[in-house]
């Protein structure tokens, strides 16, 4: 069995036997009395340096191994470095909140980030690799012909990936700032380190190897916890195979528990509180000078009466709170009147397909769920640091089935999120709801002093009602280690795992925004003639200017970049998916043709997300121009009708252009092969 | 073109489309009906659920896994090269 093994697999297996010793070290000295903070600097010393040890041994001068790692990638460990090459920072830490929060409603994400990857490997993983050469702007570039489309393939990757890149390297600084209590700002820069160490000195090879490194953590660490959660609370330590039994249970608790008299009280609580809050916005500002009024009042009444002075301090603390303008008033009076009619309305069964009262409402979560998983699913097979990896495999055969491993290493995260949800509501609708707060367990304290639990006992009767319980969706994967009971080492191999997810996607987003530019925009347009070692001079000074612009933006919390991350989706899906398809399989598609479908599937993704999210944009100075959804469809699934403009417009301009003669050549190359080329 | 690659790109093709539609059978036609299918029950799980949270995966899974197993049956026929 172990002979049967490859050189590499056996290095691996070295690696993963090590990591486990070094887990099973650090449990030992936890026991001997060695404090958390040291465990988690530990892990991060551990890990980082294991990536930056496979990172100089991976180092390289050539131009084929820092682009796509020689093509010597087999199909198994390619699969795992697309695995972690996928797998991000929001699915370790944020999937398994979004669908303990919304249910069956979330699934569309496990779906939707799976089933792209059938597309992938249908429809573009082999065709890539006949065509073997390096980037995806590079294939529309020769099936297509001229650099307009390289510049606008070179664009859209960039915009796709540079946002994504920005979202990665700040879940590092979360990670870190959590785990081993560095400050964000230098958190955020450990993990510029860590990308650098993986990908400076080796480009793709480098990433390739690391990659596999990352996966095998990030899979080792999101599963033990739960793992060992499902053991204790059902005896079957397979959560995904034993989680329905727990559903039911979730089912049944959530039937008792959701219409009893203390909920519908504290449900009734929160209506009357958004009411109040909507009555003070309409009345603005004479309500904002009104409540000043009279809390002065108060103070005076309060002060005078010789009151304690802890009463009076908290009064003037209260007051010097009040918002400043009517303006900011507005703002923030909206937000707690919205937080109020969220926990005002009926909680929803975990297990429900398309909740809503009536049918209408039904059809439109239906729609929704529908239209993600088809934005996903698209933008899924389009963005280019994953279809880059299909690059570097030896042959067309390994791509194909480099494919099939890299769905079946992705499953095993996704399968295991709902489990997650599941085994997670199970302990608070069983543990938390309707217990006296003070006799809460000691995680629920634990998070809400880091803010990401909120209590808030708005009936007074000293008990949990599950709408006075807030939970912020990133706490379901990192609490689970202490609601189990378990060590801190298991926490701290939590945030080894997040940190690997973090990085090994950073890692691939950088490269292809590195090689958008160095080889795309200054070696194929600009400097055909450059030498090979100046090309890599210039990949290496891009990344490093890159990187570090991105850790900036990412060091300044940017909540606005933050929410733009599922936009990667609906841009990369419009812009490369319909002119990847129809490139490979309708001969009739000319350059004008791709170029129109390209330029309107993105810009209509992008009026559309922008005109429904927002309704002004302050920087420019442009406001009222919101817009009511078509069809109901929200605005991170506006990808939908980028993609099908993408199509039309790619199907309706070729046919009014000349055919291209030299597309039947450029295909046939790509379809098949049989020696007498290459 | 010759005559073998044309014949083998049109049952690459045809293989291709015939799994695609497959595909948007199971991820798009049957999660339509996902609230009805609901009220059976599969391991505990309403099928529904089961579908979304692990089904579809699987038949994605298998219809990737059936396309390279017929993928390198016809590319051995028609003598592809495989670098």
């Amino acid at each position: 069995m172990f002979a049967s093994l490859s050189r590499l697999q056996r290095y691996y297996l070295y690696y993963t036997v090590g990591f486990l010793a070094f887990i099973g070290a650090l449990a030992v000295l936890e026991r001997h009395g060695m404090p958390p903070r040291w465990i988690g600097y530990a892990f991060l010393c551990f890990t980082i340096s294991m990536y930056a040890l496979i990172g100089i041994v991976c180092r390289t001068a050539d131009v084929s191994e820092y682009y796509v790692a020689g093509r010597r990638v087999p199909a198994f460990f390619n699969g795992m470095a697309t695995g972690a090459d996928w797998m991000s920072a929001a699915s370790f830490i944020g999937l398994a909140g979004t669908l303990y929060l919304s249910g069956f409603q979330g699934l569309a994400y496990v779906i939707g980030w799976t089933s792209g990857f059938v597309l992938v490997a249908l429809l573009l993983a082999p065709y890539l690799r006949r065509f073997g050469q390096y980037t995806i702007p590079d294939f529309l570039g020769a099936r297509y012909g001229g650099n307009a489309i390289r510049l606008v393939a070179v664009a859209a990757a960039i915009l796709a990936s540079f946002v994504y890149v920005v979202a990665q390297i700040y879940g590092v600084g979360v990670i870190t700032s959590r785990f081993v209590s560095l400050q964000f700002e230098i958190g955020v820069f450990v993990g510029l380190a860590g990308i650098l160490v993986c990908s400076f000195l080796g480009g793709m090879r480098a990433v390739t190897w690391t990659q596999v490194a990352q996966y095998l953590i990030l899979i080792v660490a999101y599963i033990t916890p739960v793992a060992i959660l499902s053991y204790n609370q059902t005896g079957n330590p397979v959560p995904q195979l034993v989680y329905g039994q727990v559903l039911q249970q979730v089912t049944e608790l959530e039937e008792r528990l959701f219409n009893s008299p203390a909920e519908l009280e504290a449900r009734q609580l929160y209506r009357e509180r958004a009411d109040l809050y909507a009555q003070k916005i309409m009345q603005l500002p004479q309500s904002l000078s009104f409540e000043r009024e009279q809390l002065s009042a108060q103070i005076n009444k309060l002060k005078a009466s010789d009151a304690q002075m802890k009463d009076i301090v908290a009064l003037e603390r209260q007051y010097r709170d009040l918002p400043h303008d009517p303006e900011q008033a507005r703002a923030r009076w909206e937000n707690a009147m919205f937080s109020a009619v969220d926990r005002s309305k009926p909680p929803v069964h975990h297990a429900e397909a398309f909740p809503g009262e009536t049918v209408e409402e039904q059809d439109i979560m239906r729609i929704n769920f529908l239209a993600l998983i088809f934005c996903l699913t698209i933008g899924t097979a389009a963005l280019p640091h994953v279809l880059t990896r299909y690059y570097t495999t030896p042959s067309v055969r390994q791509a194909r089935e480099s494919v099939f491993w890299s769905l079946l290493f992705i499953m095993l995260l996704y399968i295991t999120a709902p489990a997650y949800a599941v085994f997670a509501k199970y302990e608070v609708l069983s543990h938390l709801a309707e217990i006296p707060i003070t006799k809460l367990p000691g995680w629920v304290a634990a998070w809400a002093k880091v803010g990401l639990v909120t209590i808030e006992d708005i009936n007074a009767d000293g008990i949990l009602q599950l709408a006075e319980l807030a939970l912020n969706p990133d706490v379901v994967v990192l609490a689970t280690p202490e609601i189990a009971g378990m060590p801190y080492v298991v926490s701290g191999l939590v945030a080894a795992g997040g940190l690997a997810a973090a990085l090994s996607t950073a890692d691939g987003l950088l490269l292809t925004i590195t090689s958008s530019l160095s080889h795309d925009v200054y070696y194929r347009i600009f400097r055909p003639d450059a030498s090979t070692q100046l090309r890599l001079v210039i990949s290496k000074s891009m990344l490093l200017v890159v990187a570090i612009l991105a850790a900036t933006v990412a060091a300044q919390k940017p909540g606005t970049i933050l929410s733009m991350v599922s936009w990667a989706f609906s841009i990369a899906g419009s812009a490369f998916f319909p002119a990847l398809v129809l490139g490979i399989f309708w001969e009739r598609a000319t350059r004008a043709g791709a170029l129109a479908g390209m330029v309107v599937g993105t810009t209509l993704s992008i009026y559309y997300i922008i005109r429904v999210e927002f309704d002004s944009i302050p920087v420019l100075g442009i406001s009222g121009f919101g817009m009511e959804p078509w069809f109901h469809v929200q605005s991170n699934s506006g990808g939908l009708f980028g993609v099908l403009a993408g199509f039309i417009t790619i199907i309706v301009v070729s046919l009014i252009t000349r055919p291209d003669p030299r597309a039947a050549n450029f295909l046939n190359a790509i379809r098949f092969r049989n020696g007498d080329d290459q | 073109m010759t005559a073998k690659a044309d014949i083998h790109w049109r049952k690459t093709r045809r293989l291709t489309f015939v799994l695609i539609a497959c595909w948007i059978f199971v991820n798009f036609g049957l999660t339509w009906f996902a609230r009805a299918i609901n009220e059976v029950t599969i391991l505990g799980f309403p099928l529904g659920f089961y579908m979304a949270a692990q089904g579809t995966l699987v038949i994605n899974l298998m219809i990737i896994w059936w396309y390279n197993r017929q993928m390198n049956k016809l590319d051995a026929q028609y003598g592809v090269e495989d670098d």
